[in-house]
């Protein structure tokens, strides 16, 4: 069974991905790029990840965060986090990537901000 | 003083199996959820460096894992077999011409999350973490 489940869901032409589990080396990771690649294949490069259920996250998660976020720049796209948990905003914090993300806390208002 | 001591073969799988161990480990010692979760991160950071950047995958060299407890002090060290590399010599993943770089923070959170990590080159060659971290 995999350590991570994501599903997604369309809000206007935003592409809400919800994670839950674990993005860690391997499986987890590798889960978070296929998704992301699927997105921006079917031509959608508004994204919104919320992290809500990620209860860990490593330094290969937050890479492949990272990796997330200039793939979707260079289609021309935004990626945007909702729901970070203490923890991911810590290491978040820690790799200065809180300067680079643009955090929600508020679906409602993570969706306005497409706009 | 507690020992305990695994060997694990250079594949990422590798990486939960010694989580795992630390985790069973750091609870024996009476660590707190804090403490826990840092030994979690160290340890999945040393070995998925000893793995990929150590070993390179070279499933005929394995990672040498030791935990300890001594007084209040967990000690783990993590050991591969690979040809070593200079700690001095990894870029800064917060500098901001590295910030956008996919990897490289490993080593940031291991010396985040616990109290003392020092690098080693021990006989026999390889490289060796040693990691303590106060309960």
């Amino acid at each position: 069974m995999s350590d991570i489940t994501i599903t997604e869901r369309q809000a206007g032409d935003v592409t809400v991905l919800d994670l839950d589990g674990k993005v860690t080396i391997g499986e987890g990771s590798v889960a978070l790029r296929t998704a992301i690649r699927r997105v921006l294949g079917e031509g959608k490069n508004k994204i919104l990840l919320n992290l809500g259920g990620v209860g860990y996250i490593d330094s290969s998660g937050i890479g492949e965060l990272v990796s997330s976020f200039t793939a979707v720049n260079k289609e021309g796209g935004t990626l945007k986090l909702l729901n970070l948990t203490q923890k991911i905003q810590d290491l978040l914090a820690i790799t200065k990537l809180l300067t680079v993300f643009d955090v929600y806390e508020d679906e409602a208002a993570a969706l306005a901000s497409y706009n | 003083m507690n020992t305990q001591e695994i060997k694990l073969p250079s594949r990422i799988e590798s990486v939960d199996a010694a989580a795992e161990a630390a985790d069973e480990f750091a609870k024996k010692c009476g660590c707190g959820d804090e403490c826990v979760y840092a030994l979690d991160l160290a340890i999945r950071e040393s070995v998925a460096n000893a793995v990929k950047h150590g070993n390179k995958f070279d499933e005929n060299k394995d990672v040498e894992i030791r935990f300890s407890e001594s007084g209040d002090v967990i000690e783990i060290c993590v050991r591969d077999f690979g040809s070593g590399f200079s700690v001095a010599d990894v870029p800064d993943p917060t500098d901001p011409e590295n910030l956008l770089k996919s990897n490289g923070r490993g080593i940031l959170f291991m010396n985040s999350f616990m109290d003392e990590v020092k690098w080693e080159n021990p006989p026999g060659g390889g490289l060796q973490v040693k990691m303590r971290k106060k309960l």
